[in-house]
């Protein structure tokens, strides 16, 4: 069960006002919090719980819901051989993120492919640019309302329309 | 002898395109330069098995001592500014093969980064259907390639100013 989590105590004792949702399926632990204290959230994470390796930093782009981007933060913990998954939403209108890479160094070049790929801005980040795609692509790929085909081509609609 | 035979047993005659085009298809170079998995059936037509060296197919690390480019994988649009500066680092004559789907028209990858063929950037000669292509479909592309070198007229003529160059329709 996810309450019984030590992590999740320890993170609702700290940060009970942050906490959104607590989820846990098939053994995955997932914290949804506010994005205002993330970095506040994570180098607590870091510090107190050891969870010392950022596995992965990604988003979701639900369109259509309000906020639109999920932020994703895969933890593992490689002393207690712990995994936690750090989620936080964004919204369209406001669509920037505090940056995490002051807690782990290799969330830089991670949220450079965020901003690349979801146009999530990250506030004092050090050198956002483009990770993947050029550095004149207009626009932001993995964004559901991108066309698969790129813009300037007519969508392929099936082979017998 | 005589009339039959004025030049002597030392001595050949023969066109000059017989003679150039003959040397070239016999010493296709290519570019080293793989994109994606058809670079590992790119590889394995050259290893010992099928013995690219027979036919005087040999890899060159540089774009200055090639005839050929072997486009080998998906072309993504970053990587296609890339593949046009090789492609205009090498001196003519110089021939593109298009090896698999992707490098013939983009093959299943229908999407915003990957260019819908090579042919749009570059003048392909071979066409190498394949997903991958097997390693004898690339002996018979490259076999093809001879063929057609083998069918110029004139091209080594024209530039050293001695006539023009006749283009064949194929």
């Amino acid at each position: 069960m996810a309450e019984n989590n030590r992590a999740v105590i320890k993170l609702k004792e700290r940060f009970a006002a942050d906490i959104v949702d607590i989820k846990e399926f098939r053994g995955e632990v997932t914290v949804t919090v506010k994005k205002e204290n993330i970095v506040d959230i994570c180098s607590f994470l870091k510090t107190a719980l050891a969870f010392n390796l950022l596995t992965d930093v990604t988003a979701v782009d639900y369109l259509g819901q309000e906020p639109r981007f999920m932020m994703v933060y895969n933890l593992y913990s490689i002393p207690n051989k712990d995994r936690l998954r750090i989620k936080a939403q964004v919204s369209e209108s406001c669509c920037s993120i505090d940056t995490v890479y002051k807690v782990w160094s290799t969330a830089e070049w991670l949220e450079r492919e965020v901003y690349d790929l979801f146009g999530i801005t990250f506030n004092s980040h050090p050198d956002l640019r483009r990770i993947l795609m050029t550095d004149d692509w207009a626009g932001h790929p993995l964004r559901k309302d991108y066309p698969l085909q790129g813009p300037d081509r007519e969508p392929y609609k099936g082979r017998l329309s | 002898m005589g009339v039959d035979n004025p030049l002597g047993d030392n001595i050949l005659t023969a066109s000059l395109d017989g003679l150039v085009n003959w040397a070239r298809k016999s010493s296709i170079w290519p570019m080293t330069f793989g994109l994606a998995c058809c670079a590992i059936e790119m590889m394995a037509t050259g290893a010992s098995h099928n013995d690219l060296d027979r036919f005087g197919i040999i890899f060159r690390a540089s774009p200055r001592q090639s005839d050929c480019i072997i486009i080998a994988g998906t072309v993504t649009k970053k990587m296609l500014p890339v593949i046009m500066t090789v492609y205009e680092q090498m001196p003519e004559p110089k021939w593109v093969i298009a090896m698999g789907a992707c490098a013939c028209s983009g093959g299943i990858f229908d999407t915003y980064s990957v260019v819908q063929g090579v042919d749009e950037a570059l003048p392909v000669d071979v066409y190498i259907p394949g997903c991958p292509p097997r390693p004898e479909a690339l002996l018979f592309g490259l076999i093809k390639l001879q063929e057609k070198i083998m069918r110029e007229r004139n091209s080594f003529g024209s530039t050293i100013g001695l006539g023009e160059r006749y283009d064949s329709a194929a």
